[in-house]
């Protein structure tokens, strides 16, 4: 795919590719190009390598700890980042309640958590959905209530990824049932050590284990750790969705797998030739890489805008839906490329040290298992029916 | 009632649809998947005591000669309750193979003992070249004194570990992709030279890729006339695509009465999740893929008793059909019910899983779609 670049865009882009080569572990992007599970150790050794370089939160301002890069900068370090196989950047932290807790923290706040994002010393995770509220958000039942200088919180959370790894949760819990039901939301950081939390993971239908239940019993929660007013939480959670939405364009990693996708048919024999001498087969790959080209499009321009000062508003829902269907279309060439041994379910494969040979191709393992997980992509962080919505009433005013 | 079924096929509706509501249950399901063999012996034991083993085979050979519509009926019941039993390696690809390309002495010897449960039949033929075409065999077998010498590489060979018995193809004589230089031997699972890798598949099925390395087996091994028997393979394989349409049909019909069920109890902005335009349009349009895909596949099956061609040319339609209306419907429940869809404890993900390697297994549906327009017979 095309990218028009300046000579300093260039300059920069050689400057990631020489730290990429120098500076990430092989063992990571070895991980990474096998599609293997990664520990809690791989994604933080991972973030501290490029927390020393000063490259973790490039979309931060600058005085937080940003880069201070230009959107294409931006585009650019994520798509080499994603071409060389580097382990993702998980958004919790530097994605999420960060810009929360710069725009709506105290200052004290800020002092205290910012660094220990920037740094990985502490690992966020989500709390949103819970049992009986998914797509009805707002209906959250997670109950805080004020004694003294604490809240106390009863309830649950699902969905709840790498729960299990996780130092802090920002948490979604209802202050009050009276008025509006997004009225009575606050905002809480809680510490995931704190006394009553249960963390109960879930295995999914790739066999993987990333998210989790979590439930509070009588947590006690400093009220220090209130974000904003109480009351307000709604505003923030919707601010932080914005964001998250943003985040799941992920054009890098999907540019990458759709060249693995050709990668694989090249090496699929059909007949005489090989699968990516299949016309039908190459045409669905290229119309999945325009739609990659158009959703770069639109990613290069409300990176514009929000470097120009603009907040994610309801156009990221567009990123959202696009994004999610553009990997979920990747999955289903993959399977389709690795033809008869998408059958073999061997989930050892996808543990770090597995040095058997492998059953059928080598890149075989993960391929179904992702085809399984990625169904995940159209329903988390709001089904894509809930973003349609909201781009309806949002932005059309329907 | 079933009006396109007969009355003897409703019974045999109805024994299959009772076994797979009495005692085929997801939780029972989850522990038989986790034992040794992958399954439950006892319910092998029932298929043959209510005649399921024996139903396609031969009548003279201890089989109830029944027609692939019968069969369409039991595997329906199976795609139902996600029965993990090697049924199609054992009745469906070794029996049918066996009862057409094997010599009386197998046939007298393997059949009735098939049709009893007691013994069990893998076929090992794809390879790992082939993809989805029939008749690319690479593995060899050179006539020696007294027998066959076997080499080579086969893939995802269904059952193979639990198998009593292997029906092996290999080329003694012509190129990688003829049709012609291919037959069909008997391959004792212990034979010197043989090595099984087992493994469980994505959906909760066992299958293994096999190495033959100088495999010696007698000339009476040889089933049938020797480089003729591509014919059967393509027959016997048609025949499974038919009837592995009606498991999808089972397993669709089961999923979407899990969804639509999810559609009236999930409550969500305060009304049913049903209640949502977007999400009954969404219902209506997976209730049709499964009665087009229903009507289509029990009609398939009686086309295709009447001739090889139109064998030929239901089995790619049907599988046209059932990958694409598999695809949709597993996609779709899986959305439909959201986060719990994702879960391997729920039912939901393991229907969607099925439908998804059912298209993977012998041909996807873009794959037999080029193969049908190919063969298109509508005039222009």
């Amino acid at each position: 795919m095309m990218m028009e670049l300046t000579p300093d865009e260039i300059a920069f882009r050689d400057e990631v590719r020489a730290f990429l080569r120098d500076s990430m572990p092989d063992a990571l992007r070895q991980k990474v190009e096998k599609g293997q599970h990664l520990s809690r150790e791989d994604f933080l050794d991972w973030h501290k390598i490029l927390y020393a370089k000063g490259w973790i939160a490039p979309g931060w301002p600058k005085e937080h700890g940003g880069a201070g890069w230009t959107p294409m900068q931006r585009h650019i370090f994520d798509d080499e980042l994603a071409t060389a196989y580097a382990p993702p950047i998980l958004p919790f932290g530097l994605a999420m309640v960060g810009p929360v807790i710069m725009n709506f923290g105290n200052d004290a706040q800020k002092a205290h958590y910012l660094p220990r994002i920037l740094s990985g010393e502490d690992w966020w995770c989500q709390g949103y959905s819970e049992p009986g509220a998914g797509s009805d958000l707002a209906s959250l039942k997670t109950k805080a209530v004020r004694d003294g200088d604490h809240y106390v919180v009863d309830g649950a959370k699902t969905w709840t990824t790498f729960a299990q790894h996780a130092d802090m949760m920002f948490c979604l819990v209802r202050t009050s049932s009276e008025g509006k039901r997004q009225e009575g939301i606050s905002f809480l950081l809680m510490d995931m050590k704190s006394e009553g939390i249960t963390v109960k993971p879930i295995r999914t239908i790739d066999g993987g284990c990333e998210i989790n239940e979590v439930f509070f019993d009588n947590v006690r929660v400093p009220a220090e750790n209130l974000i904003g007013e109480e009351g307000k939480g709604w505003t923030y959670a919707k601010f932080l969705l914005g964001y998250e939405r943003t985040g799941m364009a992920t054009i890098g990693r999907s540019r990458r797998q759709l060249a693995e996708v050709r990668k694989i048919a090249a090496s699929e024999p059909v007949g005489e030739g090989t699968l990516l001498d299949d016309p039908k087969f190459r045409e669905k790959a290229a119309a999945i890489e325009i739609d990659l080209l158009a959703l770069e499009s639109l990613v290069l321009q409300v990176l514009a805008e929000q470097s120009a000062g603009g907040k994610p508003g309801p156009e990221s829902s567009f990123l959202k839906i696009k994004g999610t269907e553009i990997q979920q279309g990747i999955s289903e060439l993959l399977l389709e490329a690795v033809g008869n041994y998408a059958h073999p379910f061997v989930p050892e494969a996808l543990e770090h040290g597995w040095n058997e040979e492998p059953i059928g191709p080598d890149y075989a393992a993960p391929i179904a298992p992702h085809y399984f997980n990625f169904r995940k992509t159209s329903i988390y962080g709001g089904t894509n029916e809930i973003q349609k919505n909201i781009v309806a009433k949002m932005i059309l005013g329907l | 009632m079933d009006i396109m079924l007969s009355d003897e096929q409703r019974l045999l509706k109805d024994s299959v649809d009772r076994f797979i509501a009495d005692e085929y249950g997801f939780e029972q399901r989850k522990g038989w998947v986790a034992e040794a063999a992958g399954y439950a012996a006892e319910n092998w034991a029932t298929f043959a005591e209510l005649g399921w083993l024996a139903l396609p085979l031969p009548e003279e050979h201890g089989g109830l000669g029944g027609s692939l519509s019968d069969v369409a009926v039991v595997l329906e019941g199976f795609g139902t309750g996600l029965v993990v039993e090697p049924y199609l390696a054992t009745v469906l690809l070794g029996g049918q193979l066996v009862a057409e390309a094997g010599t009386e002495a197998h046939k007298a010897d393997i059949l009735p003992k098939v049709a009893e449960g007691q013994m069990k039949l893998a076929f090992a033929h794809t390879e790992r070249q082939s993809r989805y075409n029939l008749p690319d065999v690479k593995t060899e077998a050179k006539a020696g004194s007294g027998g066959f010498t076997l080499n080579g590489q086969k893939s995802i060979v269904f059952g193979a570990a639990d198998a009593d018995l292997l029906v092996v193809s290999a080329r003694t004589s012509g190129g990688q992709r003829e049709e012609g230089g291919i037959s069909l031997f008997c391959v004792a699972p212990d034979a010197a030279g043989l090595t099984i890798r087992a493994y469980g598949t994505q959906d909760s099925q066992r299958a293994a890729d096999l190495t033959l390395e100088n495999v010696e087996v007698e000339a009476s091994a040889l089933m049938g006339q020797a480089d003729g028997a591509y014919p059967v393979i393509a027959r016997t394989v048609q025949r499974a695509m038919i009837s592995l349409g009606a498991e999808a049909v089972g397993a669709m019909g089961a999923l979407n009465e899990l969804t639509f069920e999810y559609l009236k109890t999930r409550q969500q902005f305060g009304a049913p999740i049903g209640t949502f335009q977007s999400l009954q349009h969404r219902a209506a349009e997976m209730l049709m893929a499964h009665k087009l895909s229903r009507a289509m596949v029990f009609r398939m099956a009686k086309a295709a008793d009447t001739g090889d061609e139109a064998l030929a040319q239901a089995a790619t339609a049907t599988k046209v059909q059932i990958g694409k209306a598999g695809k949709f419907v597993g996609q779709q429940a899986i959305q439909l019910h959201g986060g719990i869809g994702m879960t391997d404890e729920y039912a939901a993900g393991h229907y969607f899983k099925r439908l998804t390697m059912i298209d993977a297994l012998f041909g996807t549906a873009d794959h037999h779609l080029t193969a049908f327009a190919d063969t298109s017979d509508i005039s222009s």
